[in-house]
């Protein structure tokens, strides 16, 4: 059977081009992978090879001819006893692309697609423990490590990895004692070699294993953000939910003291805008061990913000045997009626120390500890929005692009008629981290400029 | 050292030549099908095609065993050929449609098989080297003897991160074998204009990771260097380096034009090196096969590939709710 040669694309982006010049003639003989013709496109002059072997019956399209349709016949090849005189000779019109076909169909269908419903307030408000339960005092750090240890008792596919983490007891000793109790198989030094080992242990993952990568701080894991979002986030999708990614990249992210600009930076918004993470930056020493036995439990790679300030600092702690907090349920610190503070990590510190001090000015503040940004429970921050009319949101990380910036987005999509005021959003100074004891202070939020805000939404 | 060169009389039975005969003829085929449905426009965006390069898949995938893993780069095709995935799945993903085998979500660059072990198809020149210290890193942390083969290009391997694996693999004693595809051109960036050391499987020295050298075009020395390869990474000796010499025919993806090189350059490694005409060279002086026995082979894997074309003309685009699936998953998928 005679087969129609057909202008070819010759690029993503090619609808017609030029046919150059023929380097076959009418009755040659072609195998698959000859040089038939050359043709110029968008972009350059490029060869074109024979798929089939054959003979070329006729040419369709003469050389030098431009504008030629992608998928216009240029040429007939005849099969072994085919003869030239059966040929059509008039041209066929260009078969209407597929490719193109199927974008116009595309683009009303992907209007159509289901979008997430936007989110009621329907908000879980169950408190995290049981009444009655014991609570212990315990530091953020002591929290993290029994965290991380149940859950390596629990499964032995968890394994810890990073710099420092076995023989050192840990950078800032969060895994002091794991080596003792795991042995160096489950708890292992890294060289200095981040994008390395985020892409050996995403690979772990990949594997079956359920790897936590601790990053010295969140700093460093901008030498592996390749394979954190490149790998960890998106293979699932790309595999069509084939390969799983079941991970802990965790560490202490934001400002510490004194560091300045290369060691004290807030990712909070980076990772939050990555389909395919989940983010978590916890504020208390019971959300570190809940959401931490949450996350190592997690199908999904999980983001876990520490902060070094916190570390040492102590809350109470569930005294319960098998403590987790679900990812997507903020936590409402303090009830109020005037206003509602939204807040995560180490900048619920500066929403509670205001709240404190706004209430012995007679202003009730609301204050929501948002505990994973991803999934963000945007439903409790609406919920109380409507209740108190207005919203300050407070981080540490940089006003353009924040974090804050999308709560307001939200609340102004699904509470407008609600606002008395015009959110206001609390952070960090648009500059690099000071080294000057003086500057850092001045670059960080504070909680006087939190207090102005609520004054200022408050009119009072 | 010169390439290892297969011995001179192989160790091979005539079954096992025309298996290797007719698995590089099918990625030949088929790789040739899917520059012809791009030049129609129904494959879009990026697409490598591995023609040339045949040898190289086919020759380690005679030295490996079943629960073996391997990860690539995105000039993917020819892995996932090889293993055994099947090309009607293959085809339907290059054309974006639900019976592929990421569902069309993935497209040329990113496909994979947990049946397989096929861990992808990466988009990212070097991203797949550390993943798939990874995988061997999860079968020795389980405590058996699988290898993961982790294949590169020759432009990967001036990456950093290549050698902060090897660095890791010999660390830890890791069963990965390092294959670099060396295929002497990085898009169009020869192997001379990117380093000013070229015998890439040499740099392993520098981390104690044994390697070789060797003839890309000819199967049976693959093959070869891949069973020395597997025997070392299963004994629990750590890493290997298979420098794999070969060539590409087409340009770097469909849309290069492949100026940086001469016509007769690649006509000339056509005609004297070809890894197909080799084998079915063999085959016949041999008297191992006739032409009609050749013959035949090519007429079954001209109807595999125009079933696989078929199938990925047909197959439905995915459904409009696909968009909104495999985002996050809700338990591990098990290994198969």
């Amino acid at each position: 059977m005679a087969t129609e040669i057909l202008m070819p694309a010759l690029s993503p982006t090619m609808e017609e081009g030029t046919l150059s010049k023929w380097l076959v003639k009418e009755g040659d003989t072609v195998s698959s992978g000859d040089i038939m013709a050359e043709i110029e496109t968008d972009k350059a002059t490029m060869e074109f090879e024979a798929v089939d072997e054959g003979t070329i019956g006729k040419i369709l399209v003469a050389e030098g001819t431009e504008g030629v349709k992608v998928n216009t016949a240029i040429a007939v090849l005849l099969e072994e006893g085919e003869s030239a005189d059966d040929i059509d000779t008039a041209p066929s019109a260009p078969e209407a692309a597929p490719a193109a076909d199927a974008g116009n169909e595309a683009a009303p269908a992907a209007s159509e697609a289901p979008a997430p419903a936007p989110s009621a307030p329907q908000t879980d408000t169950t408190p995290d423990w049981p009444e009655g339960t014991t609570l212990k005092q315990q530091t953020v750090r002591e929290a993290l490590r029994d965290g991380m240890a149940e859950e390596m008792r629990r499964d032995e596919n968890v394994f810890l990895m990073g710099e420092e983490v076995a023989e050192y007891q840990g950078a800032y000793k969060i895994s002091q004692g794991m080596l003792d109790e795991f042995g160096t198989k489950r708890v292992i030094d890294t060289p200095i070699t981040e994008h390395g080992f985020a892409g050996i242990a995403t690979g772990a993952a990949f594997g079956g294993l359920r790897p936590i990568v601790e990053f010295m701080t969140f700093n460093f894991a901008m030498q592996a953000i390749d394979q954190i979002i490149n790998s960890a986030a998106k293979t699932l999708y790309m595999s069509g939910g084939q390969m799983g990614c079941p991970m802990v990249f965790r560490g202490p992210n934001g400002a510490a003291a004194r560091v300045a600009a290369q060691h004290s930076q807030d990712y909070a918004v980076w990772y939050m805008q990555i389909p395919g993470l989940k983010v978590a930056m916890p504020y208390s020493a019971s959300d570190y061990k809940g959401l931490m036995k949450t996350a190592i439990r997690d199908p999904n790679p999980v983001i876990f913000l520490e902060n070094e300030i916190l570390y040492g600092r102590s809350f109470d702690v569930p005294d319960l045997d098998d403590y987790t907090v679900p990812f997507g349920k903020a936590r409402v610190w303090r009830e109020g009626s005037d206003v509602t503070l939204v807040s995560f990590g180490i900048g619920m510190q500066y929403a509670l120390e205001a709240a404190d001090k706004l209430a012995e000015d007679g202003i009730s503040a609301e204050v929501i500890d948002l505990r994973t940004l991803r999934p963000m429970d945007t439903g409790s921050i609406i919920k109380s929005v409507m209740k108190t009319n207005r919203c300050v949101t407070v981080e540490e990380g940089w006003p353009q692009g924040s974090v804050g910036n999308y709560i307001t987005s939200v609340i102004m999509q699904e509470a407008f008629d609600y606002l008395d005021a015009p959110v206001i959003n609390c952070t960090g100074k648009d500059v690099p981290m000071p080294y000057a004891a003086n500057l850092e202070k001045l670059a960080l939020v504070t909680t006087d400029e939190v207090i102005a805000a609520v004054k200022q939404v408050t009119y009072s | 050292m010169a390439p290892r060169k297969s011995t001179k009389k192989p160790n091979v039975s005539a079954e096992e030549l025309k298996a290797y005969y007719r698995d590089m003829l099918l990625i030949r085929r088929f790789e040739e099908k899917a520059g012809q449905l791009y030049g129609m426009g129904l494959i879009g965006g990026f697409c490598h095609l591995y023609i040339g390069q045949e040898a190289v898949v086919v020759g380690l995938e005679a030295a490996a065993e079943e629960g073996d893993k391997r990860i690539t780069s995105y000039r993917d095709h020819g892995h996932m050929l090889a293993c055994g995935m099947d090309p009607n799945g293959v085809m339907a993903e290059l054309t974006g449609r639900e019976g592929g085998y990421s569902k069309g979500k993935g497209g040329s660059m990113h496909m994979f098989s947990k049946e397989k072990h096929f861990y992808g198809g990466h988009g990212i020149v070097g991203a797949q080297v550390p993943l798939g210290a990874g995988l061997a890193f999860s079968d020795k942390y389980k405590g058996n003897d699988r290898v993961t083969f982790t294949y590169f290009g020759d432009g990967a391997a001036n990456q950093g991160q290549v050698y902060e694996s090897y660095n890791m693999a010999e660390l830890w004693m890791l069963p990965v074998i390092f294959v670099i595809e060396n295929n002497q051109y990085a898009m169009g960036t020869s192997t001379k204009r990117s380093t000013m050391s070229p015998s890439y499987w040499e740099r392993g020295a520098a981390y104690g990771i044994p390697g070789e050298e060797v003839d890309g075009m000819d199967v049976l020395a693959v093959k070869e260097a891949g069973q020395k390869a597997v025997a070392h990474c299963r004994a629990g000796k750590g890493p290997y380096i298979l420098e794999i010499k070969t060539y590409r025919y087409r340009g770097h993806s469909m849309s290069d034009p492949a100026k940086y090189r001469t016509r007769e350059e690649v006509q000339k490694m056509r005609d004297e090196r070809d890894p197909i005409e080799q084998v079915r060279s063999l085959l016949l002086t041999g008297k191992h096969a006739s032409e009609d026995d050749l013959k035949a082979i090519d007429k079954e894997i001209k109807d595999i590939v125009n079933e696989s074309a078929e199938f990925a003309k047909t197959s439905p685009e995915p459904a409009v709710e696909e968009l909104w699936t495999d985002i996050y998953a809700t338990e591990v998928p098990q290994e198969a």
